[in-house]
């Protein structure tokens, strides 16, 4: 516990610094005020060229915890979440600004390999997209670029376990993944992150292509999967956050005068408190069904 | 076309029955007009292709007699004149040079094309390369041949190698123009799927688009390879012709299917010409397999990504 | 649920980067390996030009200008004036494309806007495979089969214009021969019909429905929507496959040498023999040294470049059909 209490040391330092992640404090103080950090997020902002996307986004991810990010479209959880693994690098023009430090390392600083960032933080799409391979080499994908040295079959046996998918797929491991169902795929996909022994898994909106049996598969399956791995999803899904995460952040979209739009962050907290006793009346407006 | 029938002016529209869709509102004349251009339309298409089923029915009928194993294994007779087989040495030319331009520009050309898309789709350089290669498919195969006699067969000497070279200048194109337009129909979430997995670019290209593409890709290479086989002028002088079978590449003059057929076509004696008719059916065989084995692929590929 | 597997390692300090980690190098490798094979195209065109003029010169500087304007084709007597073969290369491939570009549009129309779905990948097919039928062959059979059946058709033919002006002129010959101008010409035309067709008909395809619905919906019929709708949208992409067609045809070459009779001569007169620029250099490379291997080389060189100009007018159309299209 000692490595924990070592982590939370440089946050106290940014506790005092100003800016909107008051909310934080507050949860600081609760019980669990020991959270093992495994991003801290200063005024973060992401540009297009010229565009500012998303701005002021300040908040913490404590480790084994779902964190989801809200709000209505447009509002910039997603290209927000891209950053949290550097796969915003590959769409050119995009800028990340602030400080974003993943276990107290500058995620963009000039030293990281961005590879290896994406090995640590994994990802899972909006929609299904399983490579045209067998299942089974679906999984091993990962493993292997990454010259994992043990043994591969028992290794994606246990991702597909973990996926909950194995039960349902061992008899066919060398089919196409493009013959199982939509779910199925997407639990595939969350399979063959696990399979790279991410520390973190992002999601962006993973059940927003799938029907609502699929998806509530997919919502138990992160609530295990929290024992051992910190998740941070994007979901336009108020029920799906409110049953699934412990921390909520709540974007949203203001219209600029010269009619551009720019994504920030409103208010982040527990989750519980986002949605009984929101303290931004945004927030309120949003989660009440009264815009967005 | 138009002008042929455009010149009278319409007659001015009689008012429509009101109620009745049975008789149409456009005159005679206008419907005259859209009927002969569907007759000519559908014309076009039978007097473009009565010269395929001509040319590939006569080629059928003269050249079935001389294919026999001796024939297709044979050397050439040394007098030109005399009657009877074969084509070995043509046959063993023609795979081994168009064989050798294959190695060379199949694995450059998806090279190129993996440049051209994954790399530098916005750089002006990119841009650059894309459009010439995409002029330089327009390239006369003659200019390969000239280009190759004048930096190395003035050098060097004829080969094989040599034909094998200009013919791989023509391939290289055509290849790296099908490969970057087959890249161009892979998703990109495959490679951001490959990326979030910790993978890098290489890695990602050669075991996750690459294979996606690869269809799309080994068609466009058949139809280039079938393309090289049938070539003729290029290798006019950077193999020269032989009577026995070269299958050393790098030494001596060589021949192929191509220029025995140009070769003998011009001979007035019944012998070389059957012989000639002989080859062609050979080296249509040989390029309609490739051209339809390149189709099939690519409509596999089409409904792969259809989905 | 197996959970017994290790939690993900505890990341130590400087674990995101420091040390050369694994792979990179590969990638910078693999993409200095892409770079070099796009970059090849650049460097095999710029030696196509310097390799092809440097070993013409001696042609170029010996004739000047007259190598270009001067009929006077006699390497006896170093005499190496090419107009007879270009002014050849201008009528076989005008004569290719007034026969060929009519009849490639037919198909491009029949194929996009008049077949049964059906019918499409067939007749698609079947164009593919009379542009994969290897250009000699093309030869051969013209040689073997059409020169000898053609000279009784031009006659007849010429009877049938004799008297009247400018047709009586073109369709005559000298003696009327089964090798010609126009032999030459339709063979380049059968074969670049579906070079022709296949671009016209990818140009036919981006016709967006709509603009054919609303042409049907005020009751045009189907030849009016194809002038109202199908046409004007087509305008870059049709001048670019016939643009694309030209150059295939000026640059043919073993079909065109074993028709055209190869005698270089200037006449208006199409069932006439002639010679064309690409022919004259295979049916005389074998003999030729010094000055006169160079004036052979330098036809290559004029060849390179009308090609390469052409094809670039060709591209540049094609690229502004896209963009009218909002295509990236």
């Amino acid at each position: 516990m000692s490595v924990v209490n070592d982590r939370s040391q440089p946050m106290d330092d940014v506790d005092v610094s100003p800016g909107n992640v008051a909310p934080v404090t507050d949860g600081v103080e609760k019980p669990e005020r020991a959270r093992d950090l495994v991003f801290e997020i200063r005024d973060g902002s992401v540009r297009y060229g010229s565009n500012l996307a998303v701005t002021d986004v300040s908040f913490d991810v404590g480790a084994r915890e779902i964190t989801a990010i809200i709000g209505p479209s447009g509002c910039g959880k997603s290209t927000f979440l891209r950053c949290l693994n550097r796969m915003n690098d590959f769409i050119p023009g995009a800028k990340v600004e602030g400080r974003i430090t993943y276990h107290g390392e500058d995620l963009y600083d000039s030293k990281v390999d961005a590879a290896e960032v994406r090995r640590r933080i994994g990802m899972v799409f909006q929609k299904p997209n399983p490579f045209p391979k067998s299942i089974f080499d679906n999984v091993a994908y990962g493993p292997r670029i990454n010259r994992y040295k043990g043994n591969v079959a028992e290794l994606v046996e246990q991702a597909l376990t973990r996926a909950a998918l194995w039960d349902e797929v061992k008899d066919k491991l060398k089919k196409s993944a493009y013959t199982l169902s939509g779910g199925q795929q997407q639990r595939l996909c969350i399979a063959r992150t696990l399979a790279v022994e991410p520390d973190v898994v992002l999601m962006d909106e993973p059940c927003s292509a799938l029907d609502p049996i699929a998806t509530s598969r997919i919502e138990d399956l992160m609530v295990e999967l929290k024992q051992e791995f910190t998740i941070v999803i994007v979901t336009h899904n108020m029920q799906q956050a409110a049953r699934v995460s412990d921390m909520t952040a709540f974007f949203t979209t203001d219209v600029a005068d010269d009619a551009s739009r720019v994504g920030r962050l409103v208010e982040f907290d527990r989750t519980h408190t986002i949605f009984t006793s929101p303290s931004d009346q945004r927030t309120e407006g949003y989660i009440t069904g009264r815009f967005g | 076309m138009s002008a042929v029938m455009t010149p009278s002016p319409p007659a001015p529209p009689s008012p429509p029955a009101r109620g009745s869709v049975s008789s149409s509102t456009a005159s005679p004349w206008r419907r005259a007009k859209s009927a002969a251009a569907s007759f000519l339309i559908v014309a076009s298409l039978v007097v473009a292709l009565v010269p395929l089923v001509l040319i590939v029915g006569y080629v059928i009928v003269r050249g079935i007699d001389s294919i026999s194993w001796a024939f297709l294994t044979d050397d050439i007779p040394i007098l030109s004149r005399s009657e009877g087989p074969g084509m070995g040495p043509a046959v063993v030319g023609t795979l081994l040079i168009t064989g050798a331009a294959t190695v060379m520009a199949v694995p450059l050309g998806i090279l190129g094309g993996i440049y051209l898309n994954e790399y530098s789709a916005r750089s002006a350089l990119g841009r650059a390369v894309s459009f010439l290669a995409e002029v330089m498919t327009g390239v006369p195969s003659i200019v390969m041949g000239l280009f190759i006699y004048s930096i190395w067969v003035l050098r060097y000497g004829v080969s094989g190698f040599a034909g094998a070279l200009a013919l791989a200048c023509l391939m290289l194109p055509v290849v790296i123009r099908t490969t970057e337009e087959t890249l161009k129909l892979v998703p990109s979430d495959m490679r951001e799927s490959a990326y979030a997995l910790g993978g890098r670019k290489a890695g990602t290209i050669l075991r996750v688009v690459l294979p996606a593409a690869a269809p799309g890709i080994v068609s466009g290479a058949l139809l280039a390879v079938a393309r090289a086989a049938g070539e003729t002028a290029p290798l006019l002088f950077t193999i020269l012709t032989v009577n026995q079978t070269n299958t050393n590449l790098f030494h001596g003059p060589n021949t192929t299917l191509s220029v025995q057929i140009f070769r003998n076509a011009q001979q007035v004696f019944p012998g070389p010409q059957e012989r000639a008719w002989g080859a062609a059916l050979t080296l249509i065989a040989i390029v309609f397999i490739f051209t339809l084995l390149a189709r099939g692929l690519s409509a596999v590929f089409a409904r792969k990504h259809r989905v | 649920m197996a959970i017994d597997t290790a939690l993900p390692p505890t990341p130590a300090p400087g674990h995101l980067g420091g040390a050369r980690p694994p792979g990179r190098t590969t990638d910078r490798a693999f993409r200095i390996l892409a770079f070099a094979a796009g970059f090849l195209v650049l460097v095999i065109l710029v030696l196509i030009a310097y390799s092809t003029i440097s070993k013409a010169w001696p042609a170029f500087r010996d004739e000047g200008l007259d190598y270009f304007t001067s009929d006077t084709w006699d390497p006896a007597h170093a005499a190496f004036g090419t107009l007879a073969f270009s002014f050849g290369t201008l009528v076989i491939s005008v004569i290719a494309l007034l026969v060929s570009v009519p009849i490639s549009i037919g198909i491009a129309l029949f194929v996009t806007e008049l077949s049964p779905r059906w019918m499409r990948r067939p007749i698609v097919t079947l164009v593919d495979l009379l542009a994969a039928v290897p250009s000699v062959v093309y030869g051969l059979w013209g040689l073997l089969v059409l020169v000898p059946a053609l000279p009784g058709f031009y006659q007849d033919w010429h009877d049938l214009f004799a008297g009247v002006p400018v047709l009586g002129g073109l369709f005559d010959g000298d003696p009327i021969a089964g090798k010609a101008f126009m032999t030459a010409g339709l063979i380049l035309a059968i074969m670049i019909t579906p070079i022709i067709t296949a671009v016209t008909r990818e140009t036919f395809t981006t016709v967006p429905q709509a603009q054919k619905d609303a042409a049907l919906a005020m009751g045009a019929t189907r030849w009016e929507m194809i002038r109202a709708a199908v046409f004007p949208h087509s305008r870059s992409g049709m001048t670019a496959a016939i643009l694309i067609g030209l150059g295939r045809a000026m640059g043919e070459t073993i079909a065109v040498a074993l028709v055209i009779g190869s005698s270089p001569q200037i006449t208006e007169k199409l069932f006439s023999s002639g010679d064309a620029l690409p022919a004259v250099i295979v049916n005389q490379f074998g003999e030729s040294t010094g000055t006169y291997q160079a004036a052979l080389i330098g036809m290559g060189v004029v060849l390179f470049f009308l090609t390469l100009i052409i094809g670039v007018i060709a591209r540049t159309a094609l690229a502004r059909a896209d963009r009218k299209l909002g295509a990236p």
